[in-house]
């Protein structure tokens, strides 16, 4: 019976499409180090010139919140209509705005 | 590139308040993320098919793996590289969305390897000629796309956001076959008898891909109502054969097909009887190449064993050594 192999680490790998967007997220690569795990995405994740700047980030340093919380977390925004623009009138006249 | 249609039959019995909130937001077209609930079946299902659908991927590079040093120009051959570098980036995106369903990449691979995991009985079928990577991009791709533009709906948030990138890089492949069975029969007798001779080959075993008929496969229920699928697995064979024999009369050739007819009626191209014997024969492990694939990804991986101890080995003595600052 074969064993299976030791665990190589999992990176989030976040691209930058053009200058001036934030990195985005795109997917994940297993590497055993940082350098390795860049490498890794630019020829994973930017075959076609997706991107301009990459960041490998190991999945576990991520924080994320629970879907469980959603309703909790969120909540609170949803009755706050006033931070939304259209919430003020303002007369045809004035025009844009 | 290349899904198929290997679902086994699940029961869709629980009736608890998660399992019942969890359809309601199937039924809403809401998208399900690793860390929602979601029943154990939904997460083997997933866990299945998105595995082997990557394994397709991965022993998918060997067909056309074997003609990059032979083909006939550089054009075709950096064209063809590109092609089967995608397809194992396509691998690498399926097994890190099965992985977020909570099984290992190192898991995964040893199905595959061990033989206990399922891949795609077209690529246990040789490349005897140049025309099999156009027969292949042509219509293997062609009835992969087929199968893959609904999975880019399917219920699972990382399967469907794998499957659109996917289907995006993957155009070009059914293009770039087309392009070589184009040119071959436009080209001498010998090359347009070359063509013909490859798309009588491939052409059964891709009506296949689709997965057994609907009236034998009560197993597409459960993968439908949880909307991972879509399309029947004859639904999908069809489209396929409706949008795949005027490209093949375009060339001038034919199919190895008696029976094949437009039905006016229906509006679609009725065709002949699948052997699905010949199905299950080559799913069972008795295909021409079965035998031959899997020796070629174990020799592989064992081969690559030194780099990865070494890769680990090294980044565990970078992240011992002690700053050389402190040495004073």
């Amino acid at each position: 019976m074969r064993m299976a192999d030791a665990p190589t680490p999992l990176w989030e790998v976040f691209i930058r499409s053009r200058n001036g967007l934030a990195h985005k997220h795109v997917g994940s690569v297993h590497a055993a180090d940082a350098t390795m795990a860049l490498q890794a995405a630019r020829d994973v994740y930017t075959r076609r010139g997706e991107g301009l700047s990459i960041w490998v980030v190991p999945s576990n340093a991520i924080t994320a919140s629970d879907p469980a919380d959603r309703d909790t977390l969120f909540e609170p925004t949803g009755s706050k209509i006033y931070r939304h623009p259209t919430f003020y009138e303002v007369p045809d006249e004035v025009g844009n705005m | 590139m290349y899904s198929q249609a290997l679902n086994t039959p699940t029961t869709l019995a629980d009736t608890s308040e998660a399992a019942t909130g969890f359809q309601a937001r199937i039924d809403a077209e809401d998208r399900i993320e690793p860390n929602d609930w979601m029943p154990d079946a939904y997460r083997r299902t997933l866990v299945r098919q998105i595995s082997q659908h990557a394994h397709s991927e991965i022993v998918g590079m060997l067909p056309e793996g074997n003609w990059i040093t032979r083909a006939p120009s550089l054009r075709r051959k950096a064209a063809l590289l590109a092609k089967v570098q995608d397809e194992g980036g396509h691998g690498l995106y399926l097994y890190a969305a099965a992985e977020t369903l909570g099984v290992s990449r190192e898991e995964l691979v040893e199905q595959l390897l061990t033989g206990r995991a399922k891949y795609s009985s077209i690529f246990n079928y040789p490349t005897l000629t140049w025309a099999d990577i156009g027969a292949i991009g042509w219509l293997v791709d062609g009835a992969a796309i087929m199968n893959q533009i609904p999975l880019c709906r399917c219920s699972f948030g990382p399967y469907a956001r794998a499957m659109i990138r996917i289907c995006r890089e993957e155009s070009f492949h059914q293009r770039q076959g087309y392009e070589i069975m184009l040119t071959l029969a436009r080209g001498t007798p010998e090359q347009k008898a070359m063509a013909q001779d490859a798309l009588d080959r491939w052409w059964w075993p891709c009506l296949m891909m689709f997965g057994p008929p609907d009236t034998q496969s009560q197993h597409s229920d459960a993968s439908m109502h949880w909307k991972i699928k879509r399309f029947t697995n004859d639904a999908l064979r069809q489209k396929f054969v409706d949008a795949t024999v005027p490209q093949g009369h375009y060339l001038g050739l034919t199919f190895p097909d008696p029976e094949l007819r437009f039905d006016e009626a229906s509006g679609h191209w009725a065709f002949g009887e699948i052997d699905w014997a010949e199905f299950r024969r080559v799913l069972a492990g008795d295909g021409p190449c079965n035998r031959e694939r899997l020796a070629a990804r174990r020799r592989a991986h064992e081969d690559g064993a030194w780099v990865r101890e070494a890769a680990l080995a090294y980044a565990a003595k970078q992240h011992a050594a002690p700053p050389r600052a402190e040495a004073a």
